[in-house]
């Protein structure tokens, strides 16, 4: 006998805790199958809905106001505009530490590399960076921190023309941090507020010592920049207690893998979605599924047992090439459970540009659907009445380049979630 | 001659590093001179194999004599380049009977050791072989590094007073009254140490004798003053996989033919090879059937490698030549030979000699024939000591263990870069401050990226080719950026930003032949961590067009700050602010 929901989501990421959400609070009942860690550790944090227009040159100043110029096949003008606002303000509601709402328009973030970006949301954490204040600020890397050069960001930052002065320190972090020191290590340090060494041979509080470290270099700036370590279970109090003892604002620089500001947003999607009462599984991938013009069931492998999950709705949102919701092999691209139509050539050497940052196909790579997020076949029919798709599992669209991941993850699993809770009804 | 005879060697490869070291230690003036980084034409694309001679046993035994003979100097003077791997013929049932003796009758003939296996014996020295493999033959086949090696020649020609220019293009050869007299040369950036953004030049580079050793590019080299030099460029794939599979070098016991051989190189193994005859030795097709051949064909000795992941494939073209009376039609019939070309005895230019076709794994015998030819021209009467001297990082290589535990490393990262550096570990990795790993696929640490950089300026590609930073699965998606950071104490932003941004396209160019399976899933996420995390695809930095940043968010400040805020679009409700 199979375990029994209303509405069943595979995928434990932006997509599919969106869908979850949406659909939990219509009513339905909901279980979310997840397999390994998101891809939310592997991104930076910041919430792009949409950064760039498909022909623009510099970044898109308003995103809601671009999103009509993509080309039809774009998962936002599935949704529309009207769905992208609806879902964003239910991101807003769960994920109280993020800032933007504000205004429609992007803010430009700086980047670890040192350039700026364009994003719709950041965590407040990030907040004081934005690159629009014309504050003068002040990076500070650490020595072992290899991830996030102070002084090359600073210097990158000013060529990219940001309307401040900006300058780079690198400084010892407080403490006896092997130089290999995992991003979660000073996190915690500083979570802690644990008695370090200092350089003279005291000991202090890591934020005490670590300000103190940094004051000598203020020369004046009203705020500073920290690679993203600033604490992992509670960042705000580390960024309070830093910017008390040093008088100026204090902000995180959103960083690669692994990501804290994407582990903290995580944190309270699970949490939200704890706190509607959805079902979760995790740790064993979706291997198979049952059904024929309509999903049944699918079935996950847990230690060589096959154990089915019924459910009158399915949300298919298990991410593209990187989360592996998308697969390929030198003949083909598929989608491994359903084995939906993935559009592509069948020469490879057809899948990429020659360039590094040209115009890839294989980032476009994903399932085709019809208005109601129902991923189509070769012929343009539905492939199953009642599955949707959500989030990088879709084609036509490189999130990459437009920086769109999380606002198409967003909208497209809002979409899908509520869709997917009314067909119960 | 009242002065030292200044030698200009064209050519970075292993033959003209090699050239360039024996010179400078018999007492020549040497200016060595390449157009790219070391190693940028055909020694920086091979598979990495030390022959032990077996290849050739059937089919040219004086070069098969040369091999053993030269994998002895090697696992000497080169004990840091050399893994010593050993290496398998094998023969499956299909393979001939005849030819696996034929084989083991010249091994032995050449002195090179050799040992029968069993196919039992063989799988359990190598347990990915075929089941249905018969039987094999042991020799002593090796792994080297071919850029590590060339770089310590260049290093070890350098301690002897050389002059070594990278990134200098020969633009001419200079010829006066019928004589070489030298080479103009294009400098990329100066010479020097290459550092992008600084304004190259010409140069004139006068010389009592120039030695061609530019491989592929030799004609292009004679065309220059007007004599032919009938190389034949005949290109090759080699198609990485990420984890090496085999521990021995693996050769298919058969007569020449494509995709016959693996070789474990560092943690990747290495599959090769095709044999086409090219028109252009930098401009000619990478093509998928030749991925799709190593993988197939090879998967008959190593079924796993059907599935396996690759991370890139690569292409080098070899500098294959023969006299032009021979006329071979097709290239695996072109002797592996090489030949020393004196243009006076030849075309009656005198001031240049050529040195084409060759291996590499003979390079130094190579080399040593080619400088004895300059020294009796010049009447110099020193001996070559190439073969007894080791090279810089194997000297007291007998000391090397005792290094493991020091400098803070934790094992096996310790173990990777004191096996790269040899004896020069102690002084590259006794630093003052931290050290952390930058490049985690290969276990690079800070110390070794700034130990390159002060061997090759501003050039990341340069830094990669010394410490193998960027050549591990994620082919750099994680570190390049690290990179552009170690060079920021050294450079300036743009400069930084120009070598980030070549590093990123080459490391493209060898990925986009492995684009399926995990590694097309790795290049989304490299992607994704460069394009959208880093903005490095649209980076205003490199725009031209300034960015408006009054035009964008101010931050949440402007919320309640009204000298931050443009107009109307302060919104309370959730980001819905009426237009």
């Amino acid at each position: 006998m199979a375990i029994e929901s209303e509405v069943l989501v595979v995928g434990g990421g932006l997509a599919g805790g969106f869908a979850a959400l949406a659909a939990a609070r219509e009513g339905a009942h909901v279980r979310l199958l997840s397999y390994k860690q998101s891809t939310l550790a592997q991104a930076s944090g910041l919430v792009d809905v949409l950064g760039y227009a498909p022909d623009g040159d510099g970044p898109a100043v308003d995103p809601f106001e671009t999103i009509p110029a993509l080309p039809d096949e774009h998962p936002y003008r599935t949704v529309g505009v009207d769905g992208v606002r609806e879902a964003m303000a239910v991101f807003d509601e769960v994920a109280d530490r993020y800032r933007g709402a504000h205004t429609d328009r992007n803010a430009l973030l700086p980047t670890h590399g040192g350039t700026v970006k364009p994003t719709a949301r950041y965590p407040a954490s990030a907040a004081a960076g934005v690159a629009s204040d014309e504050r003068d600020a002040l990076l500070v890397g650490f020595e072992g921190l290899v991830d996030f050069d102070a002084p090359h960001a600073a210097a990158h930052l000013e060529n990219a023309g940001v309307p401040f002065e900006v300058g780079g320190a690198t400084i010892a972090f407080p403490g006896h941090l092997t130089a290999d020191a995992k991003v979660t290590r000073y996190a915690k340090l500083l979570d802690e507020d644990a008695p370090v060494e200092t350089a003279t041979g005291a000991t202090r509080r890591a934020r005490a010592a670590l300000a103190s470290a940094v004051e000598p270099h203020l020369d004046g700036v009203e705020r500073v920049g920290f690679p993203a370590v600033l604490g992992d279970d509670d960042p705000a109090a580390v960024r309070e207690s830093l910017e008390t003892e040093l008088g100026v604002s204090v902000f995180e620089v959103p960083m690669g893998p692994p990501s804290l500001p994407g582990l903290r947003l995580e944190d309270d999607l699970y949490a939200a979605l704890d706190a509607a009462g959805v079902s979760m599984e995790t740790g064993n991938p979706v291997v198979d599924y049952d059904g024929e013009g309509r999903v049944e069931s699918v079935a996950i492998d847990r230690n060589g047992a096959t154990i089915p999950f019924a459910a009158d709705q399915f949300v298919l949102a298990t991410g593209g090439l990187v989360g592996k919701g998308i697969g390929s092999d030198r003949e083909r691209v598929e989608e491994p459970i359903f084995d939906c139509h993935v559009p592509h050539a069948t020469d490879r050497y057809e899948w990429f540009d020659a360039d590094a940052f040209g115009d890839h196909a294989f980032a476009r790579f994903g399932l085709p659907t019809d208005g109601d997020l129902r991923p189509l076949d070769a012929d343009g029919d539905a492939e199953f009445e009642n599955l949707r798709a959500a989030g990088s599992v879709l084609g036509g669209y490189d999130f990459a380049a437009e920086k769109s991941g999380s606002g198409v993850s967003i909208a497209t699993g809002h979409a899908a979630g509520a869709a997917a809770a009314e067909a119960v009804r | 001659m009242a002065s030292t005879p200044h030698i200009t060697v064209l050519g970075g490869g292993s033959t003209g590093a090699g050239v360039a070291r024996d010179l400078a230690m018999r007492g020549f003036d040497v200016t060595l001179v390449e157009q790219g980084n070391l190693t940028h034409g055909t020694t920086g694309r091979m598979h990495g194999l030390l022959h032990s001679g077996g290849r050739y046993a059937v089919s040219d035994r004086s070069s098969a004599r040369e091999c053993i003979e030269e994998n002895r100097v090697l696992r000497d003077i080169a004990a840091h380049c050399v893994e010593e791997t050993g290496g398998l013929f094998v023969k499956r049932p299909e393979d001939s009977e005849e030819y696996f003796q034929e084989k083991l009758a010249g091994c032995e003939a050449c002195g090179i050791p050799a040992e029968v296996l069993s196919g039992a014996e063989a799988r359990a020295m190598e347990p990915h072989l075929a089941e249905d493999v018969d039987k094999a033959i042991w020799v002593p086949d090796g792994a080297v590094d071919p850029f590590r090696l060339v770089v310590a020649n260049a290093a070890s020609a350098v301690e002897h007073g050389a002059r070594v220019e990278t990134h200098s293009e020969v633009t001419d050869l200079l010829v006066e009254d019928g004589e070489v007299v030298g080479v103009e040369v294009e400098h990329a950036s100066g010479p020097g140490l290459r550092v992008h953004g600084t304004e190259g030049g010409r140069e004139e580079i006068r010389a009592d004798h120039v030695v061609n050793a530019t491989g592929a590019w030799a004609g292009q080299i004679g065309d220059m003053a007007g004599v032919d030099i009938e190389v034949r460029p005949s290109k090759g794939v080699m198609t990485i996989m990420n984890v090496r599979q085999v521990d021995t070098v693996i050769n298919r016991c058969r007569p020449k033919g494509d995709a016959d051989i693996v070789v474990p190189h560092e943690t990747t193994a290495i599959l090769g090879t095709t044999d086409e005859e090219v028109d252009d030795p930098e401009d000619y097709p990478e093509e998928r059937w030749e991925v799709d051949m190593m993988i197939d064909t090879l998967s008959e000795l190593i079924p796993m490698l059907e599935d396996a992941r690759t991370i890139r494939s690569f292409w080098g073209v070899r500098p294959l030549y023969e006299p032009p009376d021979v006329g071979s039609e097709d290239p695996t019939d072109i002797t592996r030979d090489f030949f020393l070309l004196d243009h006076d005895d030849r075309d009656d230019l005198p001031g240049m000699t050529s040195i084409v076709g060759g291996k590499f794994t003979t390079y130094r015998m190579m080399a040593e024939q080619i400088v004895d030819h300059v020294s009796d021209r010049f009447g110099v009467d020193a001996a070559c000591r190439t073969a007894d001297v080791p090279l810089p990082g194997s000297e007291d290589f007998s000391v090397l263990r005792d290094y493991m535990d020091d400098f803070g490393l934790k094992s096996p990262i310790g173990r990777r870069s004191v096996e790269r550096l040899g004896s020069r570990a102690e002084e590259v990795l006794d630093t003052d401050g931290p050290n952390p790993v930058v490049c985690n696929c290969e276990a690079v640490t800070r110390a070794e990226v700034q130990d390159a950089i002060e061997g090759s300026g501003s050039d990341l590609n340069a830094v990669r080719i010394r410490t193998r930073a960027t050549m591990g699965n994620c082919q750099g998606g994680f570190c390049a950026h690290r990179l552009a950071g170690e060079l920021e104490d050294s450079y300036d932003e743009p400069t930084v930003r120009e070598a980030w941004d070549e590093l990123l396209q080459e490391r493209w160019k060898g990925q986009r032949h492995a684009l399926w399976g995990q590694q097309l899933s790795q290049a989304m996420l490299n992607y994704a961590l460069h394009a959208t995390t880093q903005n490095r695809d649209r980076d205003p930095a490199d725009a031209a067009e300034s960015v408006d940043f009054a035009a964008f968010d101010h931050g949440p400040s402007e919320a309640v700050d009204p000298s931050h805020a443009s107009d109307t679009d302060v919104a309370t409700d959730g980001g819905r602010d009426g237009h």
